[in-house]
């Protein structure tokens, strides 16, 4: 194989996981013969009769029926259409996935899938980055995938789990990232990875801003500067140690995210940082998150939103001066 | 005040009881409608007397609603109870001692002292723990119900409880409607009580009658005289025989009144005087002892046996509990995710740090 794409990917680990688990299915609005508004489940419903199926527009429902059906020894499968329209579905998830074996021992194994982030033209209600809400309550493993291969191993992973996983997959990078071949072993979820190896500054990203880090980091090597790269990829639970054993390394740190800055996983790793690694730092711990103001629908006012290989980049050379 | 229609709209049934309502059925169904006004009663002694936290919410007056799905489901089903449904829950197989040791917290319940009160349940057995938001359980039972029909089980059924005024939730709707959609074996008794907590029909819902959203949902229809155990032991029985022989989704609606307030801190001051002294105000646990009295179904001897047997039981119980131990939050493991090793359970709870 060749060309396979991040989304594509998410789509042959979900062939595999019906092909190899009887207990798998997957809910959603569109995602039966039509194969999802993104097309995540191209031919998955014709491949597996009855079990790749259309779902009315209720997510609340949705996610309620993959609790009682993961209680039942089921492995279910919700796709959002959009991350955004997962809020219609917070309840079930934050109160009953959630809570289910802390207050019942009963495991709740299931797996929402959250479209996520922003693309051009999507505008506030097809564009959030939705990690930080669900990570904040206990009971959720949270994921979000940056490259071809973790969208399709962690996905692999997120059935795998006896816990309710958020895998968070991002939109922008669908069509953009492309991989040769997918791979069989896997680093274990919870454990980040180092994307780029530095010794100047460490910047901490995950999902689609880890690429903007990267490509940030390229542009400072014209400066001069080695900058490494960690990549979360699990954001519930977060790999502190890999963190802190960066920033031990550079001694400075600049943790960038599509969404929000209050409350985020960025202010979550400052925090961590800050109060585990203190004596490490050399300068104050920097973020850079999208503006405070709903994702905005134009492009250009788009690009300005979230931050871009362009504003990490000025956020590294303000954190090298400092 | 002015009641709502539906509470007034009086009691007619699609079709007329029979299934169900044996002698057998019937009995049963007194008993443990006795169960649950006797444990019930010992609840709020309990709470007035400060052992129990947070608070006590009693099903009297809608036992007889109540039991009457219980004791029409069996092993294999899946059940959702709700907020007043002790009765239904004894009858699909919880006991007075899992209800006193949830209600005091006992590290040795279900329930562990992590949840407590009516939360209880045990799911993997298909006895599902309710969570406080309303009609959040009606798509949670639809959920297994799909599981049971993807692996090819047949003949069982799923069933919930509800309030008129969890019908006005959204959570309730988006469940009624795929439920319909997908056309499971699922029962969901209404209880309308006239009160969602303290708010009378007028200002909960705009309909002439509950009923009326079943066609909506494309679900069948049921409506039971909500404090007659007979009458509702028939209708539930047709609802759950429906179900079970694949004709799809039921919704039952009963009238009746709560007996109590919404939990025992409530003194219920709301409910007027002229709708105590209604119909619907009349217990419907003196209503089946009187009607299964007259009939030869019970005999006064019996049921003064069977207050004492279960009186006995629940004193003892209720000694035992109060003897047990409380949960120690230095053996907690304070771990909300599942069964993972050691390690990653480590991993998960502190993100690596020790």
């Amino acid at each position: 194989m060749s060309n396979i794409t991040y989304l594509e990917a998410i789509r042959l680990a979900q062939q595999r996981v019906l092909h190899e688990d009887p207990r798998v299915f997957i809910y959603g609005q569109d995602i039966g013969v039509f194969g999802g508004a993104f097309k995540a489940t191209k031919n998955l419903a014709k491949e597996f009769p009855g079990r790749v199926l259309d779902a009315p527009i209720s997510e609340d429902a949705m996610v309620g029926l993959a609790i009682g059906a993961a209680v039942e020894g089921m492995r279910p499968i919700i796709e959002m259409q959009f991350a955004d329209f997962s809020t219609c579905g917070f309840n079930q998830i934050v109160n009953q996935a959630a809570t289910l074996h802390y207050r019942t021992g009963t495991s709740c194994p299931l797996v929402i899938r959250l479209p996520s982030g922003g693309t051009p033209g999507g505008g506030p209600f097809h564009s959030q980055s939705m990690e930080a809400i669900y990570a904040h309550y206990p009971g959720l493993i949270v994921m979000t995938p940056a490259t071809v291969e973790d969208a399709y191993t962690m996905l692999l992973e997120a059935v795998a789990i006896d816990d309710p996983v958020i895998f968070c997959e991002h939109k922008f990078l669908y069509y953009h990232l492309k991989a040769d071949r997918l791979p069989e072993t896997v680093l274990p979820f919870g454990k980040a990875r180092i994307a780029r190896q530095g010794r100047d500054v460490t910047v901490v990203a995950y999902s689609a801003m880890v690429h903007e880090a990267l490509a940030a980091a390229e542009e400072l090597t014209h400066d001069g500067y080695d900058i490494e790269v960690v990549d979360l990829r699990t954001v519930r639970p977060i790999d502190t140690d890999t963190i802190l054993a960066s920033v031990a390394r550079t001694g400075r740190l600049l943790v960038v995210g599509e969404a929000w800055p209050w409350g985020g996983v960025a202010a979550e790793v400052i925090s961590r940082v800050a109060t585990e690694g203190f004596g490490l730092l050399d300068a104050p711990p920097q973020r850079l998150n999208a503006k405070e103001t709903p994702v905005p629908y134009h492009p250009a006012l788009w690009g300005t939103h979230r931050p871009t290989a362009s504003s990490v980049a000025n956020s590294l050379r303000q954190l090298l001066e400092l | 005040m002015t009641l709502g229609k539906a509470s007034v709209s009086g009691s007619k049934r699609v079709g007329k009881p029979s299934q169900g309502v044996t002698r057998e059925n019937a009995r049963r169904a007194y008993r443990l409608m006795l169960e649950a006004r006797v444990l019930e009663e010992k609840l709020a002694v309990l709470y007035r007397s400060g052992k129990i936290v947070g608070g006590v919410f009693l099903g009297r007056g809608q036992e007889a609603l109540s039991v009457s799905l219980g004791v029409h489901l069996r092993k294999g089903d899946i059940y959702a109870p709700l907020i007043r449904d002790q009765a239904g829950r004894m009858a699909f197989g919880d006991t007075i001692l899992d209800t006193l040791r949830t209600y005091l917290g006992s590290s040795l319940g279900s329930m562990r002292g992590r949840d407590g009160n009516i939360h209880r349940g045990r799911p993997a057995e298909g006895y599902h723990a309710m969570i406080s938001h309303l009609g959040a359980m009606v798509s949670t039972v639809c959920g297994g119900l799909m599981a049971k029909r993807m692996r090819g089980e047949t003949g069982a059924v799923g069933a919930t409880c509800i309030g008129e005024g969890g019908t006005s939730t959204g959570s309730f709707h988006e469940g009624m409607n795929l439920a319909g959609v997908e056309k499971l074996p699922i029962v969901v008794v209404v209880a309308n009580n006239q009160f969602s907590y303290s708010t009378p029909n007028e200002r909960q819902f705009a309909c002439a009658d509950l009923l009326s959203r079943a066609e909506g949902y494309g679900v069948m229809g049921r409506r039971a005289v909500g404090n007659d155990l007979i009458d509702c032991l028939g209708v539930i029985g047709e609802a759950v025989s429906s179900a079970r022989s694949g004709e799809g989704p039921q919704l039952v609606v009963a009238d009746l009144l709560r007996l109590v307030g919404h939990g025992e801190h409530d003194d219920a001051s709301y409910i007027p005087e002229f709708l105590k002294m209604s119909p619907l105000g009349e217990d419907c646990l003196d209503l089946a002892r009187t009607k299964m009295l007259e009939i030869g179904w019970l005999s006064d001897d019996e049921v003064t046996d069977w207050q004492k047997i279960i009186e006995k039981e629940v004193e003892e119980n209720a000694s035992k509990v109060l003897r047990e131990p409380a949960p120690d939050p230095s053996e907690e493991d304070w771990n909300a995710f599942s069964s993972l090793d050691p390690q990653q359970k480590q991993h998960l709870q502190t993100g690596g740090r020790q």
